[in-house]
């Protein structure tokens, strides 16, 4: 309880606390999602249906949602962490009994309002957990073997009912942050080497597995791989996604096409293009420019969670914000190495830009988390 | 559980540690993710930015039209015609089933139509449009209009189609279109991308095939946008391409016309040539065929039927079909005998019904003999024997460079299919050919123009051309070419003496203009019109000793396929050459007969511009005349299409 040792009375309270908010992290939220609200718009053809107004409503009641939970006390976040971590298993496992079938995988739950995705759910009570681990471990006995097979086992819980569904790209995710949160925490390097030549080891036997009867990941996946490591195989089949991208984002150029102008875009050269693939959408009606631009935005949103962090002395906040800027740094630049051709296509969506209601409503919360924290930071 | 201060301030320091370690290495993510949009966006955009434009842009072809052909008056022998179709797009049509079966009711659609359209439909994008009906009237197309509102997704369409409105009369030379098959493209030269377009049709025999590339101009092209599953966004621009050259003929539509008619239940053909300027008038072969037929794809069983006739209508016999010239090449030994001066035309021959060389004995068509006959005579009266004598005098060689230089033996550039060379014979052609040494006796039949001698209706009209002018006249089918008139040197002398080209015409004047020739019965009175000619009878077989002792002596006893080729040939009038006629009759019999009659109508209507005036003709003929004037089989003259076009 560290907070104990510090004076509440520097923290705000009351509505006070708007004032404190960290004002240019929202701004820079509301300038990603803006980016987002562009494309959707461009891609429907100059039109606010059917992605944009969803999208905007969503949004707002995201940005809502981030206000409410940043009003609230962090340290009611850090005992909360245990149930929500709780709550997104159950609802993992609810997705294989509940969830509808969605382009061949099982991800949603149909909450009736709106579907949830409880995998993205999940990035985020993952890291809420992690933090309030290392927070409550004490910090010498980080780096035992016991205490480090405690928040292993915690993220290969929810990897495992991810890749159940498949959702390989969400795994990664999972996998990563966590990583990331025991890396910051302070595990011993010894673990990491040794986890990464144990990964090693395991895409060997991925490889090795293809075509046997114990094959370990999905037919699809395999040839997303193939077609990552040699997209010109197959140009017009499992290929044509990574060729068309990188047609789009070539022809965007220096300044790009012109608004609603990219042929590729409106030509529906380009797949999944409200979703995935919309950097490219973006890259190729605003160039060279308009892609770095995000690339900025997403870019300072990173540096502010680091430089937050670094001002919190507290262990929970601070593992907090860092958790929630690595997955959020993890989200977009898996995407976008995946639409520039530099890994191979898993489904990651585009933080605040991608169409999708589960992935912006579950990124706002955990900004609501980073921005409790740094209201409730001890002074 | 409590913490210490100092353990604390640790924990800080090493979340900051590893918080700028991770910091690092997003940095290091974060360059490499702006390095890559600089070398997509920046370095490779140009390519890019291509690749993306190959993506979005097709170019489609746009036909180019069809140059028209016309007669040398400006009548129209070959058209683009409208065409109406009808299309049906899938996607628009909803029940596609329902919309053809009402579609079907409106116009006469066969069930293999309609079965064809479906399966077409089903193979093809929902917006793609498929072809359910083509060659529809104005009537129907209208039809299809009006109802429009209860046949979602058909659209009328209008392209173009040629048409012959002359059929039969032009068949030959015109020729006709059709589409372009597989042994087209393998055969023809020509990368033009336009004929890849599935409706598209090329010229396949006649002035079509041989002039294709000046009738067909060039494509255009039209740059459309599409998206990734094909469909049309839009025309970005389009080039319209170079309409194909209207061409004209030399032929006179009207004389061909009447050849045609004239010709009708023969199997024969006639060629028409002006003897000043070598223009081909009139090229009649009969019997002839429907060239809309081919155009519209001809039944199997229309089909065999041509292929089947014995007749042969599909053969262009003006150009493709050679017979031996017969009596009608008498000229030619003569010429050679006269320019090498090997004999005058005073000396006489006498002609006792035949010639014995060594062994063999070579008759003369007359069997008891023409007596003394001297060049005029020879001619006139056709006498064998006198030629037998002059072949031996000249010799082969001699006799073959002659029938070159009056154009025989020789392909004439004429644009229409399968043009023959013919064949005048050497002694070199037949060691090769045929394998064995040329004998005198080759020489004899060769003087008569038998044996190996073969010429086509258009060489002999060419021929007789020269004769009668006395320069090397080339035919010419071609006028003129987007109205811009061919030119043609003027032709030079042949380089013969001219008093024996006049004792030549003299004594073909006589064959239709004495007593005594071959063809007076086929004389005309009128003396504007008076032509010279000459008869050529042309041995398909000899009659067999086995026929003979079944009673076979007359050419008429025989079946028709080995009876004679009657043949003639002539100039017209005689003091002021115009034209110059051929005509051969496959088997028609003897030439005087068969042949002279025909040539004298077709001079008659070429030189008078019309059906021959009975005036013309002896008066004991002109009843006759008259009857089969009006039983011919003759096109009414429309002057409708005439003024308007050319």
């Amino acid at each position: 309880m560290s907070y104990l040792e510090h004076s509440h009375k520097s923290v705000p309270s009351g509505f006070s606390k708007v004032l404190y908010l960290n004002w240019a992290l929202v701004l820079l939220l509301v300038a990603a999602a803006a980016f987002g609200f562009l494309m959707l718009y461009s891609i429907a053809g100059g039109s606010m249906t059917p992605w944009v107004e969803p999208q905007l409503k969503r949004f707002v009641f995201g940005m809502f949602l981030m206000l409410v939970v940043a009003m609230v006390p962090i340290w009611f976040w850090r005992n909360m962490a245990g149930l929500a971590f709780g709550i997104s298993i159950l609802l993992l496992l609810a997705v294989d009994f509940f969830g509808t079938v969605n382009m061949g995988a099982q991800r949603w739950i149909d909450l009736g309002f709106m579907r949830l995705q409880p995998s993205e759910l999940t990035k985020i009570t993952l890291v809420m957990i992690l933090a309030a681990y290392y927070d409550w471990l004490d910090i010498r006995k980080t780096s035992r073997p016991l205490w480090v097979l405690i928040p292993v086992l915690l993220i290969l819980l929810p990897v495992f009912l991810v890749l159940k569904q498949p959702d390989l790209g969400t795994a990664i995710l999972l996998l990563g942050g966590g990583g990331i949160m025991m890396f910051l925490a302070g595990v011993s390097w010894i673990y990491f080497a040794a986890v990464f030549t144990l990964a090693g080891g395991l895409v060997t036997a991925v490889f090795v597995s293809r075509g046997t009867p114990w094959q370990l990941i999905k037919d699809y996946q395999f040839k997303r791989i193939d077609t990552f490591l040699d997209p010109g195989s197959d140009p017009l089949g499992a290929g044509y996604n990574i060729t068309q991208a990188k047609i789009a984002l070539g022809s965007g150029g220096w300044s790009g096409r012109g608004f609603m102008q990219g042929t590729q875009t409106r030509l529906n050269f380009l797949p999944e293009k409200q979703t995935d693939f919309i950097f490219t959408t973006l890259a190729e009606e605003f160039g060279f420019v308009g892609a770095f631009s995000l690339l900025m935005i997403y870019g300072a949103i990173v540096v502010f969670c680091v430089a937050s962090a670094m001002k919190t002395k507290d262990r929970f906040a601070s593992l907090l914000i860092l958790g929630v800027g690595a997955t959020f740094f993890l989200y977009f630049s898996v995407n976008m190495l995946m639409v520039m051709g530099l890994a191979p296509v898993v489904g990651v969506p585009l933080p605040l830009v991608s169409y999708g209601g589960s992935a912006m409503l579950v990124l706002l919360v955990a900004f609501g988390l980073v921005q409790s924290a740094h209201i409730h930071r001890p002074r | 559980m409590k913490r210490s201060p100092r353990d604390t301030e640790e924990s800080a320091r090493k979340i900051s540690r590893r918080g700028l370690i991770l910091a690092a290495g997003q940095a290091g993510v974060f360059a490499l993710l702006g390095l890559r949009m600089r070398q997509l966006q920046i370095k490779e955009a140009a390519q890019f930015r291509l690749l993306a434009e190959e993506n979005r842009i097709n170019i489609r072809l746009i036909p180019p039209t069809r140059g028209l052909i016309f007669d040398r008056n400006g009548e129209v022998i070959a058209d683009n015609e409208q065409n109406y179709r009808v299309v049906i797009v899938r996607e628009d049509a909803g029940d596609v089933d329902q919309v053809l079966e009402r579609l079907s009711q409106l116009i006469p659609l066969a069930p293999e139509a309609i079965d064809r359209a479906k399966a077409e439909i089903k193979k093809r994008s929902a917006f793609v449009p498929v072809q359910v009906a083509d060659r529809l009237s104005w009537n129907e197309i209208s039809a299809v209009a009006v109802n429009a509102p209860a046949l979602p997704g058909v659209s009328p369409e209008v392209g173009l189609s040629r048409i012959y409105p002359h059929g039969p009369d032009m068949a030959h030379i015109a020729g006709y279109v059709g589409p372009v098959s597989d042994y087209d493209l393998s055969r023809l030269e020509d990368q033009d991308p336009v004929l890849q377009i599935p409706e598209f049709q090329i010229g396949k025999t006649g002035v079509e095939a041989k002039l294709e590339r000046t009738l067909r101009g060039q494509a255009g092209t039209k740059r459309i946008e599409v998206n990734a599953v094909g469909r049309v966004m839009r025309e970005l621009d389009r080039d319209p391409g170079v309409p194909g050259a209207d061409l004209q003929l030399t032929i006179d539509n009207d004389l061909q016309n009447y050849v045609q008619a004239r010709l009708d239940g023969e199997s024969a053909a006639v060629v028409v040539t002006d003897v000043e300027t070598g223009d081909l008038l009139a090229m009649g072969s009969a019997p002839s065929f429907d060239p809309n037929k081919f155009v519209r794809g001809i039944s199997s069983a229309d089909y065999s039927l041509l292929t089947s006739n014995k007749y042969r209508p599909l053969a262009n016999k003006t150009a493709q079909g050679t017979y031996p010239p017969g009596s009608t090449f008498k000229m030619v030994t003569a010429l050679a005998a006269l320019e090498e001066g090997l004999v005058t035309p005073e000396e006489t021959i006498y002609c006792r019904g035949y010639i014995e060389l060594g062994k063999r004995r070579f008759h003369c068509w007359k069997r008891s003999g023409h007596g003394q006959m001297n060049l005029h005579d020879g001619i006139a009266q056709s006498c064998d024997v006198y030629y037998y004598e002059l072949a031996q005098r000249v010799g082969i060689e001699k006799i073959t460079a002659m029938a070159r230089r009056m154009g025989l033996g020789i392909r004439h550039p004429v644009p229409i299919s399968a043009v023959a060379k013919g064949l005048t014979p050497t002694k070199d052609w037949k060691k090769e050919h045929r394998g064995s040494d040329w004998v005198v006796g080759d020489t004899l039949n060769s003087a008569i123009g038998q044996g190996f001698v073969l010429a086509s209706p258009l060489q002999l009209s060419v021929m007789t051309a020269r004769l009668a002018s006395g320069r090397a006249i080339e035919p010419r089918l071609i006028k003129s070419v987007n109205g811009v008139e061919v030119e043609s040197a003027p032709p030079d002398g042949l380089g013969l003496n001219e008093n024996n080209l006049r004792m030549i015409r003299r004594a073909m004047f006589a064959v239709s203009n004495t007593r005594r020739g071959t063809a007076f019965r086929s004389r005309i009175i009128d003396e504007a019109y008076q032509m010279a000619g000459k008869t050529g009878t042309s041995q398909v077989r000899n009659i067999t000793m086995e026929e003979r002792r079944q009673g076979i002596f007359r050419d008429e006893d025989l079946p028709w396929e080995r009876r004679d080729h009657a043949l003639f040939v002539n100039f017209a009038p005689f003091k002021a050459p115009k034209i110059a006629v051929s005509v051969v009759v496959e088997h028609g019999g003897g030439g005087s007969v068969a042949a002279a009659p025909i040539a004298r109508d077709v001079t008659l209507y070429a030189l008078t511009g019309g059906l021959p005036p009975l005036e013309a003709y002896p008066q004991r003929d002109r009843p006759r005349i008259q009857r089969e004037q009006s039983e011919l089989p003759l096109v009414p003259r429309e002057n409708s299409s005439k003024a308007s076009r050319a």
